[in-house]
């Protein structure tokens, strides 16, 4: 029961109000690949490599099989020799049982059995060395791909979706190639094999037998649609459950603050009940399928010996071909499951390996150009020479900015959420293209640059403080990997954070955990400001990049920065009017427009939309 | 796991119900292999007869059997057989089955009791040998000197023509009972089984002599036992449907009640415990914890009970089936256990360690994507691949050894099981040639062998996943067992009426459990009603804290709070949080409506008062915009509106209640300034009496507080109006003119 892995979004969603059974009904479609076809051609291009070790494996498999399924006939053999034995000397002729012939029989097996290990274990072996090397490359192909992509694809696409390619789906065709792909060549040659071993013997009791194989698969398939039902009744009220458990968790507080204990623990009483009526029936059902199996197997094994017992009589067969066809039954029914299984395996398979390659054939970005300008002396002129620009390609966010910088400018955008400060900075770094207009740096279109080249002209602080799992040290160190301890300290102090960090368990060689959560949001915004400062941009960004830094702490770094910034073109991005009093310009931003531009205090004496902005922060009560 | 038995109790008697099933399912399992060998034995190398016991003997026979049976069994043997005569009036009903009972008369079987028949075998059997001797002997005079060897009675010196019985019948008894006592020594020697495959050959003889259909027996005698074995087997199938039934509702139903345990508990729980816990892993354990269990109650009711009833069931009738293999089957199971063993010890940390890696493949990849920006910022491409690509290559390393030692078991188990086969075979057809056991014996042992390696499998699968599963239930049992820090008190006190909403706090101290320090020291102060009273101070000094104490998310460690008078710790916690509009830092909202959010906070408000919650809110403009207004869909965790929008939502639903008490945990920081100063201003206009408390960074919020509180490393250090503290309050200076130009200060 591996098919039902992903949980459907909309089984997640709880429903509002009072219960509502039967409401609009998830639908649950199983996980099945829309190009089947093309998905396994290219996942068998993608196997060409492994080609010669794949045909070994083949090869390894359809000899153990072989070889495996030749043992209970000859072993039959030595029971039979047994048998004619013991009933000669009963008889009293003869001289009783053959152990000669017996002992030979066993030895010959007993090889056929050592060979059929062998092969077995050389063809896992190869095996799980080609699908884990497949999983690696197709990881890595993914991760690199991740570097090439352009951000527009993120935009529609959440983290966790490119994580479960990476992770489930890589996983589900790395399992489902180690497993199926030899399996489907062992159950075919065991159905063959088994089958003509069991016509040899008698196809009397080989037709009988084939009789009930099917009974079974009838009985199977009614009880797997039965607890599919079942199954999926169960995911989605086992969504219901927490999804409602995961959403007060997470609003304990604002529960607990209103009371809502009560009015929780009985919605989900309710949703409980609902599960565990769903619950127990898919586990009986699916726990059904077993038992079933092995009713139909034994019935199997009483008729054959029903049958054997009348054949032997009869002298049409002999004792040991008995025991032989009831090893051949038994171990009749696990390939023809898996032979079932496998179309279903497949298109797991295919499922997953199309996501993958979904992505892998993700348009990338745009390469750069050929022949990309040489940055030597950077003096930082930037133009935005009527930018137009939206993430969707019928929203525009930019609709025509134009602005001149001249190098060594402090130039600050401020304006209210959603006015496109961030996008501008995002268009200057080329995260994003511009639909129309062009951008200059240094009067060369920065389409013209090598991304590389572009990028490292400036240092950039975001709201969003990205660290990862790593000591203090190497997050500082990040963007020059070749800065000295001391640098790293000196460019601690200079965000003042040095402080804060030699006052932690390990100073600079604290490791900041998964969640980067051993350190606050604050401190955290210092480090990434720590980070720009080593270095040493020809630019700077700086997107709200004190805005979790307490004021009287903001004052101070302020003061470092300017000694950054002086003589450098900077961008600053502040909701704090404050922090940007004393910037060479500044574009107030509606829209996607700007709306006015000037000194602060020009701005402010044009009693505009900047004095407006301004002013808010500080709007005294009014009277009354 | 030991912990939560206690859920197991409302389930005692499907348990029950399902362990004896079990134990039938376990009997007809273990039936058939016997059944197996029953027909191999008896229904094809004996022709259908069972045993010596023959159905019927000719009068003249069993008369002459009688001659070596002991005076002590003749009353056995007479019991059991009853002379027919053709005349008798009940011969019509056997003349079918007996043919020559229309010519001369019979003995025939009486149904007798089971136990007796294997005792009656062993006479009869022996009584048959020596009677079949004998009739070689009448036709063989010259292996009838051996006899007489040693004896007072020499069967060669009967004069030839004169019948062996007829002289046996006129030796004095003693003389015939010295014979026989030397022929019981004999047969005795050979053993029961074999004395009865012999004595079945004579039945057999003796049967045709009677007109019946041998054929026809031995048919019969494998459709019975086929009857026999089909029967069981559907048998064997019903109780594990049985099981299966009971196992599922069992583990359901158990789950169902720790989930609702769970759950209840958790919503009980204050900050403190949530503290410890964590959000995320208190989900864990009431969801995925939960079902984890659920699994293994299933599976071991099913199969860790059923695998040693099985194995020790199997054990039991091999060893009856032939005591003198069992050291195979040990060897086997030995074996197979060393193999499984040895696998696991190295296997088992290898495990534990792909899954560190697959976490740090995950760990990578995540900074990967959150990072992207910055990563490209920083032209860090290559190296973050690197990093990956190291990530991978750790991870593929572990997984491929794992999978190749998984590759290694799968093939030699197997070998395994069939050494065993072939070993049974060779060792078993030594016992055959000695007589010790029969050809269906021996094939029914290598069934069981087989059973009962499974059974092992079966168990050793238990030390798999019952560890995971047992981590599983003590991380259940953990929160089940957390007690809660905050209590109701067990005689509480009403808040006076009319409830007027002042707030005292006196000496307040707070210390966050095994902190080193306090996080709040020494705060007092008097929140009154119609007043608003700010805290302000810099990230960390404590202000979020002296709030949540209010509505005993904590419990002060040292002082008190009064409101109206009454410390809040001894009057219920419901009916304070009544008194309370409480909104969080975070703007927190449910998934419905919005309609239903702001309901949230009182059930019977009316539409008006919800419009006018959102137009103080500021957020009507918003609602109402979209067509859907009210109704408008709120995903889970509020996702569908912005950071902004959402703190205006808990704002209007904190309204809606329309407390005597506000508390605004730094709830305006994700509104612009405007939208900050209008809903302030509104605020002020319609909370009235109320008393408001507001948290804030911002000094523009709180400048025209009644009092402002200013808090550093959890002291009060100031406290006063926004001109009293410009003042005398160095640190509020220093935060103000932080934010603020030179002629705002004023």
């Amino acid at each position: 029961m591996t098919t039902h892995g992903r949980m459907s979004s909309s089984a997640r969603r709880s429903p509002r109000g009072p219960m509502r059974h039967g409401g609009p009904m998830a639908m649950m479609k199983g996980d099945t690949a829309r190009d089947f076809k093309g998905t396994m051609k290219k996942l068998f291009d993608y196997l060409g490599a492994y080609k010669a070790g794949i045909l070994i494996v083949m090869v390894f498999a359809i000899a153990s099989t072989i070889f495996s399924i030749a043992g209970p006939k000859i072993l039959g053999r030595a029971t039979t020799t047994l048998f004619e034995g013991v009933m000669a000397s009963l008889a009293g002729s003869g001289e009783g049982i053959d152990f000669d012939a017996i002992g030979q029989i066993l030895l010959w097996t007993g090889g056929l059995y050592l060979a059929s290990t062998l092969f077995s274990f050389i063809q896992g072996w190869i095996m799980s060395g080609i699908s884990t090397d497949i999983t690696y490359r197709f990881r890595k192909d993914i991760a690199e791909k991740i570097n090439r992509m352009p951000f527009k694809y993120f935009d529609n696409t959440s983290q966790g979706e490119v994580l479960s390619r990476i992770t489930n789906d890589v996983d589900t065709v790395n399992q489902t190639l180690n497993q199926s792909l030899s399996q489907m060549i062992t159950s075919l040659v065991s159905v063959i094999g088994v089958l003509v071993m069991m016509f040899t013997i008698s196809w009397k009791m080989t037709l009988v037998a084939l009789t009930i194989i099917p009974l079974s698969g009838l009985i199977v398939i009614l009880v797997v649609r039965q607890s599919q039902k079942y199954f999926n009744q169960q995911q989605e009220y086992l969504g219901h459950v927490n999804g409602h458990v995961e959403e007060m968790f997470g609003s304990h507080l604002v529960m607990k603050a209103f009371n809502g204990e009560a009015d929780s623990v009985r919605k989900f009483s309710g949703f409980n009940d609902t599960l565990y009526s769903s619950a127990w029936k898919s586990q009986f059902l699916s726990g059904l399928m077993m038992p079933i199996m092995r009713v139909v197997g034994n019935l199997g094994y009483v008729v054959i010996s029903i049958l054997g017992g009348y054949l032997a009589i009869q002298g049409a067969i002999t004792v040991g071909d008995i025991q032989a066809f009831i090893q051949y039954v038994n171990s009749f029914t696990r390939p023809i499951t898996q032979i079932a299984n496998i179309s279903n395996i497949l298109q797991q398979t295919a499922a997953a390996a199309e996501r993958v390659f979904e992505f892998l054939e993700e348009e990338e970005e745009i390469p750069d150009v050929e022949n990309p300008v040489q940055p030597d002396e950077i003096k930082g002129h930037v133009e935005f020479r009527n930018v137009q620009f939206g993430y969707q390609p019928d929203e525009i966010i930019i609709k025509d900015f134009s602005a001149d910088i001249q190098p060594g400018q402090k130039i600050a955008l401020v304006g209210p959420t959603g006015a496109g400060k961030t996008t501008m900075v995002k268009l200057l770094m080329r995260f994003y293209d511009v639909n129309q207009g062009a951008i200059l740096v240094d009067d060369h279109n920065i389409k013209d640059y090598k991304r590389e080249d572009l990028r490292c002209m400036f240092g950039m602080v975001l709201q969003d403080t990205w660290l990862y799992n790593d000591t203090i040290m190497e997050n500082i160190r990040y963007g020059r990997p070749d800065a000295t301890d001391q640098e790293v300290i000196q460019a601690a102090k200079a965000a003042h954070v040095d402080h804060f960090v030699r006052t932690l368990s390990d100073g600079y060689n604290l490791v900041l955990n998964e969640e980067v959560s051993n350190i606050s949001q604050g401190q955290k915004q210092l480090l990434t400001i720590a980070r720009a400062i080593i270095l040493d941009p020809s630019m700077l960004i700086l997107d709200e990049a004190t805005s979790s830094v307490d004021t009287r702490t903001e004052v101070l770094i302020q003061k470092a920065m300017d000694t950054l910034m002086k003589n450098r073109t900077s961008f600053i991005i502040a909701h704090r009017l404050s922090t940007i009093r004393n910037a060479d310009r500044i574009l107030v931003m509606d829209q996607g427009d700007i709306v006015e531009q000037g000194k602060h205090e020009e701005l402010l004496k044009r009693n505009g939309f900047y004095a407006e902005l301004y002013n808010s922060q500080f709007e005294t009560e009014v009277a009354g | 796991m030991r912990r939560l038995l206690k859920y197991l109790k409302p389930f005692l008697v499907p348990i029950i119900i399902s362990i004896v099933l079990l134990f039938i399912q376990a009997n007809a399992e273990l039936a058939l292999p016997d059944y197996l060998s029953r027909i191999v034995n008896n229904g094809i190398q004996q022709n259908g007869v069972e045993n010596a016991v023959a159905v019927a003997f000719r009068q003249e026979t069993l008369d002459r059997l009688t001659l070596f049976i002991e005076p002590d069994d003749l009353d056995l043997v007479a019991a059991s057989y009853q002379l027919l005569t053709p005349d008798d009036p009940r011969a019509a009903e056997y003349v079918e089955a007996f043919p020559l009972l229309e010519e001369e008369p019979i003995y025939v079987l009486q149904d007798g009791d089971a136990d007796r028949e294997e005792e009656l075998n062993l006479i009869l059997g022996k009584a048959l040998l020596a009677y079949s001797g004998l009739q070689r002997l009448a036709e063989d005079p010259s292996a009838a000197a051996l006899l007489a060897e040693g004896g007072d009675f020499d069967p060669s010196r009967i004069p030839p023509g004169m019948d062996i019985f007829e002289v046996l019948e006129s030796l004095p008894s003693a003389l015939r009972m010295g014979l026989t006592t030397r022929l019981e020594e004999t047969f005795t020697s050979l053993g029961e089984s074999m004395i009865t495959q012999m004595a079945v050959g004579i039945v057999k003889e003796e049967y045709e002599a009677l007109g019946m259909d041998a054929g026809q027996l031995q048919r019969d005698y494998i459709l019975k036992t086929g009857g026999t074995m089909l029967l069981i087997s559907i048998l064997g199938g019903v109780t594990t449907i049985g099981v299966s039934y009971f196992a599922s509702r069992t583990a359901a139903g158990a789950a169902r009640d720790i989930r609702k345990d769970v759950f209840e508990k958790v919503e009980s729980f204050t900050s403190a415990e949530f503290d410890k816990f964590s959000t995320a892993s208190l989900i864990t354990r009431s969801t995925n914890d939960v079902t984890q269990v659920q699994r293994v109650i299933f599976m071991f009711l099913r199969l860790v009970v059923y695998a040693p009833i099985l194995g020790i069931g199997g054990v039991i009738r091999a060893v009856d089936k032939s005591a003198s293999m069992w050291w195979l089957i040990a060897v086997a199971v030995v074996a197979l256990l060393a193999l499984i063993i040895t696998i696991f010890m190295i296997a088992v940390p290898k495990f534990k360690l792909m899954q560190d890696l697959i976490d740090r493949l995950n760990l990578v990849t995540r900074e990967n994507l959150s990072g992207m920006m910055v990563i490209r910022a920083f032209n860090k491409q290559d190296d973050e691949s690197q990093r990956f690509d190291e990530a991978n290559r750790d991870l593929t390393d572990t997984s491929l050894f794992v999978a190749r030692v998984m590759v290694t078991m799968m093939p030699v188990m197997m070998l395994l099981m069939n050494a065993l086969s072939l070993a049974i075979i060779w060792v078993g057809s030594h016992q055959v040639a000695e007589a010790a056991i029969q050809v269906g014996d021996m094939m029914a042992f290598m069934q069981y062998a087989m059973q009962i390696v499974m059974a092992f499998l079966m168990m050793s699968m238990l030390f798999i996943f019952l560890p995971r599963a047992a981590v599983s239930g003590d991380r259940i049992a953990d929160v089940l067992e957390t007690d809660i820090v905050i209590q109701d008190p067990e005689d509480p006190r009403e808040f006076p009426e009319p409830f007027k909403g002042e707030i005292e706090f006196q000496d307040v101290s707070f210390r966050y459990p095994d902190a080193e320090d306090d996080v709040v020291r020494d705060v007092s102060f008097t929140a009154s009603p119609g007043q608003t009273t700010a805290f302000i101070g810099s990230t960390g000094c404590g202000k979020s804290t002296v709030i949540n104490l209010i509505p005993r998310f904590y419990d002060v460690t040292q002082g008190k709070i009064l409101i109206d008078g009454i410390d809040v710790r001894d009057v219920r916690q419901s009916d304070l949080r009544d008194k309370i509009g409480f909104v969080p830092q975070k703007g927190t909202l449910f998934s419905g409506t919005i309609e239903s959010n702001l309901l949230y906070a009182d059930p019977e408000a009316d539409a008006d008062t919800l419009r006018e919650a959102l137009d103080i809110a500021q957020a009507s403009e918003f609602v109402f915009d979209s067509e859907e207004g009210l109704a408008s869909d709120i995903s889970q965790g509020g996702t569908n509106v912005s950071g902004g929008q959402k703190q205006r939502l808990s704002i209007a639903r904190a309204l809606v209640k329309k407390p005597p008490i506000y508390i605004f945990d730094d709830s305006f920081s994700a509104l612009d300034f405007k939208t900050d100063s209008a809903l302030r201003r509104e605020m002020k206009k319609r909370t009235g009496d109320s008393t408001v408390l507001i948290v804030t960074q911002r000094v523009a919020t709180v400048k025209n507080a009644d009092q402002i509180i200013v808090l550093d490393e959890g002291r009060v250090v100031g406290k006063g109006t926004h001109k009293e503290l410009m003042g005398a309050c160095k640190t509020y200076q220093e935060i103000a003119s932080s934010q603020l130009s030179k002629e705002e200060l004023v």
